[in-house]
């Protein structure tokens, strides 16, 4: 006997299958998907190039090198997370299926995060070598970029939604976003710094993640109520 | 209660007859003060024992400074007005806060400047304070560019004051990570509960400019408001009859 299929309603469900779709259609365009990575490469592959290639003094500035690149490539790609649903009409469906567009929001954001602030944390070691950074500050590298880039992708979000009804909006969402990032920024950086020179890190790391937490708590509220104004 | 008062301020016409009445009541203060604190300071105040006559910009410098932060406050307050009660004039009047706001936080940043090459050897440093004012800067440009870059009035309106509160909430935050970023910057000499390490000749005159410029600011805010006013209700009959 086969159980009556349950249909699952609510925020959560919603939010869920947000997030599948936006995974979906993301994973079925590959080429954009990369971009921010191929971004973050170049720009942190530019600094050897441009300042020296000396491993000693390229590892000086690898932390701020690593996570102004992670930043402006997390920023690139904050562009598409609403434009293409506001083009199709599909974040009008969002306003109206009835669920908080709080949630389905913070879904966005999770896709968002999921797709270029998580690639970006998993590629940085690889460019952190190219700079000259031991590998025993890896593990620091990859944690303090994880929970960064979790709060880079929520100002995002503000940011993406504020500037929907702005036709060319690119430079204007930099623009929006940068300075309420350099907080990320400055213990971000200092995280890796430590863990570059192998002291321990657990204080800029508690920052980062009390960042993250208080992003997560607002952030979503001012991004779904930034999506309703665009939409209006 | 009763809350006509309330709703009144929801009225451009009597905000603007209210605003043209108050002007002068700010400004001519704003005046005599900026005056009489600038002798006291410039002529009055001893000169500072390590910082000779260099230190006289302060009376420039903090209160812009000041007000460049209470500016950004006024403004979210405001658009928190309008966007919670819908009220289009307080729109109107976090829209003229910005470019004041925007001015102040220049020219704080460019007497710090000139502060700094005398005391510091240098015009720039990333200092806490100068960088957060760096930042403080471009919160207000990012303001004024979202402002413009909306072509509908009322959409421009509540997508600047969502990101006038989100600048509220970060402003501290920023503050703060950037003070324990970096810090050599002389250590607040105003703000201290117990006794000001200031003696009172050259605290005085600071406090007198401090007051004026905030009056100063309420009189430019009252003038640019009805500016506001005029430009949004241009089409309204009550604007003809006003400027007849």
């Amino acid at each position: 006997m086969t159980p009556p299929r349950l249909v699952r309603t609510g925020v959560l469900a919603a939010a869920l299958k947000v997030l599948e779709r936006d995974l979906r259609l993301a994973i079925r365009r590959p080429g954009q998907l990369l971009q921010p990575l191929v971004f973050f490469a170049v720009v942190t592959l530019l600094f050897p190039l441009g300042y020296t290639p000396e491993l000693d003094k390229l590892r000086a500035i690898a932390p701020g090198v690593l996570w102004v690149g992670a930043l402006l490539a997390s920023m690139l790609a904050l562009e598409s997370l609403f434009r293409e649903d506001a083009a199709d009409g599909s974040l009008e469906q969002f306003l109206i299926c009835g669920q908080p567009l709080v949630g389905l929001v913070a879904a966005k954001t999770l896709a968002h995060w999921l797709l270029t602030g998580l690639p970006l944390t998993l590629m940085a070691p690889l460019l952190g070598i190219a700079l000259g950074v031991p590998v025993g500050a890896m593990p620091g590298i990859l944690s303090s970029l994880a929970l960064g880039s979790v709060t880079l992708s929520l100002i995002g979000a503000v940011g993406a939604g504020l500037t929907l009804g702005v036709r060319r909006g690119g430079v204007l969402l930099s623009l929006l976003t940068l300075p309420l990032a350099v907080p990320v920024l400055i213990f971000g950086a200092r995280a890796t710094e430590l863990a570059i020179a192998g002291e321990s890190l657990t204080g800029p790391l508690y920052l980062l993640a009390s960042l993250g937490v208080l992003g997560a708590t607002l952030a979503p509220l001012a991004a779904a109520a930034a999506v309703r104004i665009g939409l209006e | 209660m009763n809350w006509a008062w309330f709703h009144k301020f929801g009225s451009p016409p009597h905000i603007y007859r209210i605003a043209g009445t108050l002007t002068p009541w700010f400004g001519w203060p704003a005046g005599a003060l900026i005056v009489a604190a600038a002798y006291a300071g410039l002529v009055l105040a001893p000169p500072d024992y390590q910082q000779g006559d260099g230190f006289r910009i302060i009376y420039v410098h903090a209160p812009s400074a000041w007000l460049s932060v209470m500016i950004y406050g006024v403004m979210a307050t405001a658009a928190a007005i309008g966007l919670i009660w819908r009220m289009k004039v307080a729109h109107a009047a976090a829209a003229s806060c910005a470019g004041i706001g925007a001015w102040f936080t220049g020219v704080s940043l460019i007497t710090g400047m000139l502060w700094g090459k005398p005391m510091w050897g240098t015009y720039w440093v990333w200092d806490p304070r100068l960088t957060a004012q760096l930042v403080l800067l471009f919160l207000y440009l990012g303001y004024m560019g979202l402002r413009s870059g909306i072509d509908d009035l009322g959409r421009a309106d509540r997508a600047s004051a969502v990101l006038a509160i989100v600048g509220v909430v970060n402003i501290p935050i920023i503050r703060y990570s950037v003070e324990w970023w970096n810090s050599i910057h002389q250590a607040p000499s105003v703000m201290k509960m117990d006794r000001p390490s200031m003696p009172m000749d050259m605290l005085a005159p600071l406090l007198m400019m401090l007051l004026g410029f905030t009056l100063y600011f309420a009189a430019v805010m009252l003038v640019r408001l009805r500016a506001e006013i005029l430009r949004r209700e241009r089409s309204a009959s009550w604007v003809k009859e006003a400027l007849q």
